[in-house]
């Protein structure tokens, strides 16, 4: 075992430890987090389609579960399974479009499980989940016709997205729709910030889960996550001061 | 009936997920051997669910066209483009001179003129910027963008000086890769405490609770 692997198994054990015992101790008690607009707006757009009889369309993005990008396409399918229970009060369920098989086939499942807890085992409509595109041109212009042509009142665009997401959002602002946007990949990021009207950036994507109530599992991976960012800046704090008196 | 399957898939993807993890860090053969045939699976297991993807693609096309749903010529057109490439590349190969004219006439310059599209929609976003969002982030981002692309082009009256081989660098080599840095640890965290979450079947993606 080389030191960069005692590393990283030492941080995924300090993580998984800290993540079991904060969401134990945290049943009980409520974490504060702070306050983000895209998801205060999203909670209210989500209302209105739900009132007006609209649809919502949530995009997971291009990446699939095998590549690297696989963390973001979980997090939007948790996202998307929040969503669907959310919104099973409406009139029309949310669809979903994707642009890998793997996550397209997950998001019909995810649908149907919320369709038929929320209608007891109902007819779920097999359509609910697409695969839009294998390319992330071609997923992007097989999204553009769902919010054009589907009532779609409030787009999410969450997961792996690149720069395409641009043309996503820009089809989002013609029709007048909310939309919130989130990805992994830097690039699109920068994309996103200038371009829509509520992006989300960085790590922000991961802590959709927790802004949505999704279980106090996502709440504490946020205190997680902030006690390994503390951990972070010290070692990187350190390993400067010790380059700078030359102890490394 | 329900809640068993969902314990079984469960049940599943946690094991699965902490023999791969396992034979990631601890090199035992047993363990490395494991990984590598269940890796081997999932590869299998995406090709197979992208022919899926594609037999969803069609259903949702064709049931535009059945009910003549607005823009349900596009979703012919599509369908019927799905179908000659597929047969031509079934009976052909995929290294067939006719196939490879199929991505490189059609599909290269689709997608080469969707991304000149963005480039109109950025430009008109960034305008837009300081009119929706007008605070201190907006001006900087304003700022470098306009910074580094005046320090990357050429000029028409020649280079600004010290722009291209100082001023430039700086902004895109020191703050911009450390802000990046930054952003990238944040979604590392992330996406450990999201795989951890799943680990452990906090999260289920797939359709159980």
């Amino acid at each position: 075992m080389n030191l960069t692997t005692i590393a990283g198994l030492f941080l995924v054990l300090v993580s998984a430890g800290l993540l079991v015992g904060i969401t134990y101790l945290k049943r009980r008690s409520t974490i504060h987090v702070r306050q983000i607009k895209a998801f205060s707006r999203l909670r209210n757009a989500i209302g209105r389609a739900v009132e007006d009889g609209t649809r919502l369309h949530i995009s997971l993005g291009h990446g699939g579960l095998t590549a690297p990008q696989g963390a973001a396409s979980l997090a939007s399918l948790v996202t998307l399974r929040r969503l669907a229970d959310m919104t099973s009060a409406g009139d029309k369920p949310p669809v979903a479009s994707s642009g890998d098989g793997v996550v397209a086939i997950l998001s019909q499942d995810t649908l149907q499980a919320s369709y038929q807890d929320a209608t007891a085992g109902g007819h779920y409509d097999a359509t609910g989940g697409r695969l839009t595109g294998l390319t992330p041109f071609s997923y992007a212009a097989g999204a553009i016709p769902i919010m054009h042509d589907e009532q779609v009142s409030a787009n999410v665009l969450i997961g792996n997205f690149g720069v395409e997401a641009g043309l996503l959002v820009d089809a989002g602002e013609r029709e007048d729709s909310f939309t919130l946007t989130a990805s992994d990949n830097l690039p699109a990021q920068a994309i996103l910030y200038a371009n829509a009207q509520d992006p989300l950036i960085g790590e922000e994507l991961f802590a959709a889960g927790a802004y949505l109530n999704a279980g106090p599992a996502h709440t504490a991976s946020l205190v997680v996550q902030d006690i390994l960012r503390w951990l972070l800046i010290i070692i990187i704090l350190g390993g400067s001061l010790l380059k700078m008196v030359g102890l490394l | 009936m329900k809640n068993f399957r969902g314990i079984v898939s469960a049940v599943i993807a946690i094991s699965t997920g902490i023999l791969v993890l396992v034979g990631y860090f601890i090199e035992i053969p047993i363990f490395i051997n494991l990984r590598g045939i269940l890796l081997g699976w999932a590869v299998i297991l995406a090709a197979a669910a992208l022919f899926v993807g594609i037999i969803n693609m069609l259903m949702v096309h064709s049931a535009k066209v059945r009910m003549k749903q607005q823009g349900s010529i596009y979703s012919l057109v599509l369908i019927i483009s799905l179908v000659i490439t597929l047969a031509l590349g079934l009976v052909l190969g995929t290294e067939h001179q006719i196939v490879n004219l199929i991505f490189t006439s059609i599909q290269l310059p689709v997608e080469a003129t969707l991304l000149g599209l963005l480039a109109i929609s950025l430009a008109y976003a960034s305008i837009r910027l300081l009119r929706r969002r007008m605070n201190l982030l907006s001006i900087i981002f304003i700022v470098t963008a306009l910074i580094v692309l005046l320090g990357t082009v050429p000029l028409p009256f020649g280079e600004i000086p010290s722009l291209g081989d100082t001023i430039r660098p700086f902004f895109s080599q020191v703050l911009a890769a450390g802000g990046a840095r930054g952003i990238l640890i944040g979604v590392a965290l992330g996406a450990l405490v999201t795989g951890l979450r799943v680990l452990f079947g906090a999260d289920r993606p797939y359709g159980s609770k």
